[in-house]
């Protein structure tokens, strides 16, 4: 798991060893098994854009489907984005968060 | 996923009140099989109903007491069902019934916080006289091997009997070897009598077993400057609040506890009939958006609270509370003596009041709390 290669054409969705919880505008994820995370008790917090990406990782769309509409959504650079993008997803997938799919 | 905004974030679930063990200090227990008791406990749908509840209403944490949890059944499905609701929790048990199998389970599916074993003595014969309980010292032993052996997070704690108050060391010596310990390991000694005001004979047991508030202070104070240095941080901060309200503490703020039963309480002790909502005919936002802040607004008209607690520049640094008035006198308000007692040999160690003084009496109680403060 932890040494996938993320890409743009990276398709990932949360995996089902952590549950995603949205308290007070806080988006946490929380670990189900061990393992997951740095520490026994890692919550992983995400700030605005990350629940927003967070929420569009369904397993279906591409990473590259991901930038586009934040590019449409968002001001900023598209490469500036993506590596935002990218190096959210490559974390989390490191840490057993999401599942790349393909 | 939910969007609710928090409206609590603590809840402690008393899944029972039975336990495999006997302890005589105990403020709770009931026999492991006690009829009566387990036919009125909440069915596993009840809990995980109020559970659901708890994750909607933004809860994060949920300990799991009791008696003994893993004398529950069901536990291990109510423990997943949570942690399923990405709820982390905490469990106070005393480690006895740690199969090699739940210990795998917990090592896979971890509560995210560290389990709290209470031990009671460090040898069979020191172990057994407080659990009366043949083999419970072999059991507690393999509970807390298995969860060194599984790597899953605990810590200890223990309950100071005149029993094993021979084994601190011995017992400080055990606790230093676990990897999770961070600090010392805490205490119970001035006991709670029965929460359910259910047994004086048992009462007068658990009285026999308090510390006097001397030995508790010398056993308090054993690291001087530590203790020291934490009573002038407390007095640094706390600003005296005197007036007629009998809830001062953070009860029902943020948390409250469900027991066995289904009764929402803004503690764990506090059982007093008026002060308890029943989950079975509510809804726990219910209890805690509306119930709780009408019984924390109460106010003494107890002449005896008023005349010592009311006006008492010890107040909170002295635990006297509803819940210690209910479980001594059954009211909540008269003030508990031995825990008058407790804070007045504190503060007499600490040169805040003198010998044959009431706190409550002390006009220039500002003027000690400075001089302390600042030594």
């Amino acid at each position: 798991m932890n040494g996938v290669k993320v890409d743009l054409n990276s398709i990932c969705g949360l995996s089902e060893n952590i549950v995603a919880r949205e308290i007070e505008d806080e988006f946490i994820i929380i670990p189900l098994v061990s393992g997951i995370g740095n520490a026994e008790d890692d919550i992983f917090s995400l700030n605005e854009t990350g629940k927003v990406l967070c929420k569009r990782l369904d397993g279906k769309k591409t990473l590259f489907d991901i930038v586009d509409e934040f590019c449409e959504e968002y001001e900023g650079e598209r490469k500036e984005i993506e590596s935002d993008v990218l190096d959210l997803v490559s974390e989390m997938v490191k840490r057993g968060m999401l599942i790349v799919f393909g | 996923m939910n969007n609710n905004r928090s409206i609590i974030r603590d809840l402690f679930i008393e899944l029972t009140e039975r336990c495999n063990n006997d302890c005589a200090h105990c403020y709770i227990n009931l026999p492991e099989n006690d009829a009566a008791s387990q036919d009125k406990e909440l069915s596993t749908d009840e809990w995980k109903h109020i559970i659901t509840e708890a994750a909607d209403l933004g809860v994060l944490n949920i300990c799991f007491t009791g008696g003994e949890p893993f004398l529950r059944e069901d536990f291990k499905e109510l423990y997943y069902f949570t942690r399923k609701l990405g709820i982390k929790t905490i469990i106070y048990t005393n480690a006895c019934l740690i199969t090699p199998e739940f210990a795998e389970f917990l090592a896979v599916y971890p509560p995210l916080e560290k389990i709290e074993v209470t031990v009671y003595g460090m040898h069979r014969k020191s172990y057994e006289a407080v659990s009366r309980v043949p083999g419970s010292f072999d059991m507690y032993l393999r509970g807390i091997n298995l969860l060194r052996e599984k790597k899953v997070p605990f810590v200890v704690k223990s309950a100071l009997l005149p029993y094993n108050k021979s084994e601190i060391d011995e017992f400080e010596t055990l606790a230093d070897t676990i990897p999770w310990m961070n600090s010392l390991p805490v205490y119970a000694m001035f006991f709670d009598l029965r929460a359910r005001r259910d047994d004086t004979e048992k009462n007068e047991f658990i009285k026999k077993l308090r510390v006097s508030p001397e030995d508790g202070i010398k056993f308090l104070a054993r690291n001087k400057e530590k203790y020291l240095k934490a009573q002038k941080e407390y007095f640094s901060k706390v600003m005296c609040s005197r007036n007629k309200k009998i809830f001062f503490c953070g009860a029902g703020h943020g948390g409250g506890c469900v027991d066995a039963y289904g009764m929402l309480q803004l503690c764990l002790m506090l059982r007093h009939p008026d002060t308890v909502y029943d989950l079975r005919k509510g809804t726990l936002k219910d209890g805690v958006v509306n119930f709780f802040p009408i019984i924390r607004e109460r106010e003494s008209e107890n002449t005896e609270y008023l005349k010592r607690c009311a006006g008492c520049f010890l107040r909170g640094f002295c635990v006297q509370c509803p819940a210690k008035s209910w479980m001594e006198h059954g009211d909540l308000d008269t003030p508990v003596e031995y825990l008058c007692e407790i804070a007045h040999a504190q503060a007499r160690y600490l040169n805040l009041v003198k010998e044959g003084e009431k706190a409550w009496e002390v006009a220039d109680w500002q003027d000690r709390i400075n001089r302390f403060t600042n030594e």
